[in-house]
């Protein structure tokens, strides 16, 4: 009994260890992507190059989800809303839902799960090839080449992919709207346009930013410290999208209490 | 010229440098030899602050390497190349873009000025039609000939390879280091070779050091250290010619 106790706190500790040495790492890093972020050069045509890979990349799959979202988001919320005698105000719950919450954080979490891993791979494959020290010893700075590119890219690709899977979903919707009820177009639309507003979007698409970074920078951290070879690159990656994920799920707790502070739902 | 005085580096509780000492001339081609561990490859990184040593004093061309900030020690890496083990060509770039590389982060050349110092060191690997291919497409020979080609493109006055002919064929090795040769003598250029290869060694070596345990052990010319009694060198070289011959 005292000897399982013992492994139980033995695994624990080196467990809670092994967090906060990744919580301390990735506040390090993000500390020094934000130092050199500011610093010349800008890597320009590097940052373009991987806004459009990474955002062509994700861009099927994020479309593809939003509209079947979109879709059964509508089929589960319509017999509800029928039972109180309110299939009026589907368009417009649906709507919020999407443009507040689903929307957001569905992109973000496909994106961590596509590009984080992504990432991760890439630089810890870069690491444990010496590519990473390559690029140190011919004289360039490989965090701002590598790391300081990707992170801006994802950062900023994020809310654009989140507009559009928005858009995605809101025509999902309508198509399950229109299964079950005689609804056009211009009345839809007026509906959602009616119901949603400025304050629920702009803090929807605001905190994918967040999302974004959190993606970018997980993924460079892991991969560009990965060690152990092959080993090394497959934990960089795995870890990356576990890490990104929950680092979402979190801190969109927090920022959606901040936003309903900062923007609350009109009465 | 390179010099190294007292270097010590650690990992944890391991010792892996343990005092290090040596000198390099100007136009030498200096060998390091040493078991697997031993830190051959730790001490190239030291030289050129791919690590940080916990002690000592490693001196380029007059230059305290270890004071130098960042900046500094950027502009003191141009001067020097530096051929990994596995090449670490850039895998997402093409055969023209690795080489490429370095010339349009670091200098101001025009296009024509770059295109001329590819061809040129492609020329000299004697690999110009492979400037489209991608590093995947590369057998190991070619990726360590494009791997050198983009060490000395930038024309470096100290280049230091880690293994360069660990991986390959005898017969592509010993074209490896006939070229680490006659580039070393066409550019005259200083040069620090790690390797386990005694033929290499044989090809390219004015100077070699043996490290054993953290410490160099034994120094001199090639046919010095091999007609040397010591039973640790006797044991040490008569595993390499195993190495090299099979049964021997």
């Amino acid at each position: 009994m005292a000897s399982r106790l013992y492994k139980f706190l033995d695994v624990t500790e080196k467990r809670l260890q092994s967090f906060f040495e990744l919580l301390a790492g990735l506040t390090l890093f993000s500390l020094r992507f934000l130092k050199e972020v500011f610093v010349p050069p800008y890597e320009v045509e590097e940052i373009r190059k991987h806004m459009i890979e990474l955002g062509m990349k994700t861009l099927p799959i994020v479309g593809v989800t939003g509209f079947i979202i979109g879709l059964v988001i509508t089929m589960q919320l319509q017999p509800v809303l029928q039972r109180f005698g309110a299939e009026a105000f589907l368009p417009g719950s649906v709507g919020i839902s999407i443009v507040r919450e689903l929307g957001p954080v569905i992109t973000a979490l496909i994106f961590a799960g596509r590009v984080s891993s992504g990432i991760g791979a890439e630089l810890g494959s870069m690491r444990v090839t010496e590519q990473i020290d390559a690029m140190e010893v011919s004289g360039v700075n490989p965090f701002k080449f590598l790391v300081v590119t990707r992170v801006f890219a994802t950062t900023f690709i994020l809310p654009i992919l989140t507009v559009y899977v928005i858009f995605i979903a809101l025509i999902g919707a309508y198509i399950a709207v229109v299964l079950v009820q005689n609804m056009t177009w211009e009345y839809y639309t007026g509906r959602v346009i009616f119901s949603v507003e400025f304050g629920d979007a702009i803090p929807g698409v605001a905190k994918t930013f967040v999302f974004g970074y959190i993606v970018g920078i997980v993924g460079a951290y892991l991969g560009y410290n990965a060690k152990n070879g092959t080993e090394g690159v497959g934990k960089a990656s795995t870890t990356s999208v576990v890490v990104s994920s929950l680092l979402i799920l979190v801190l969109d707790m927090i920022l959606v209490k901040l936003t309903l502070w900062l923007w609350p739902i009109a009465k | 010229m390179v010099v190294i005085k007292d270097l010590h580096k650690s990992f944890e509780n391991q010792v892996v440098l343990n005092g290090i000492s040596m000198h390099v001339e100007n136009a030498q081609n200096m060998v390091v030899f040493g078991r697997s561990g031993t830190g051959k490859s730790v001490l190239l990184k030291c030289v050129i602050r791919l690590m940080e040593p916990d002690a000592g004093e490693v001196t380029i061309d007059g230059k305290d390497v270890l004071s130098l900030n960042l900046n500094e020690l950027n502009t003191l890496r141009k001067d020097i190349g530096f051929l990994f083990q596995g090449a670490a060509l850039y895998d997402s770039m093409s055969v023209r873009e690795n080489l490429e590389f370095p010339l349009i982060r670091n200098f101001d050349y025009s296009q024509e000025e770059i295109d001329k110092r590819i061809s040129d060191v492609l020329e000299a690997v004697s690999l110009e039609g492979e400037i489209d291919k991608m590093p995947s497409e590369l057998s190991g020979g070619m990726r360590k000939r494009i791997g050198l080609a983009r060490s000395i493109i930038t024309k470096p006055k100290l280049m230091l390879y880690d293994e360069p002919t660990t991986g390959l064929d005898p017969i592509t090795a010993k074209e490896i280091s006939s070229l680490i040769l006659e580039l070393q003598l066409a550019y005259k250029m200083t040069s620090i070779v790690v390797t386990h290869d005694l033929l290499c060694a044989k090809i390219i070596a004015d100077r070699a050091i043996v490290l054993k345990k953290g410490h160099i052990h034994s120094e001199g010319t090639i046919e010095e250290l091999l007609s040397d009694k010591d039973p640790f060198l006797v044991d040490f070289f008569s595993d390499e010619v195993i190495n090299k011959n099979g049964r021997g």
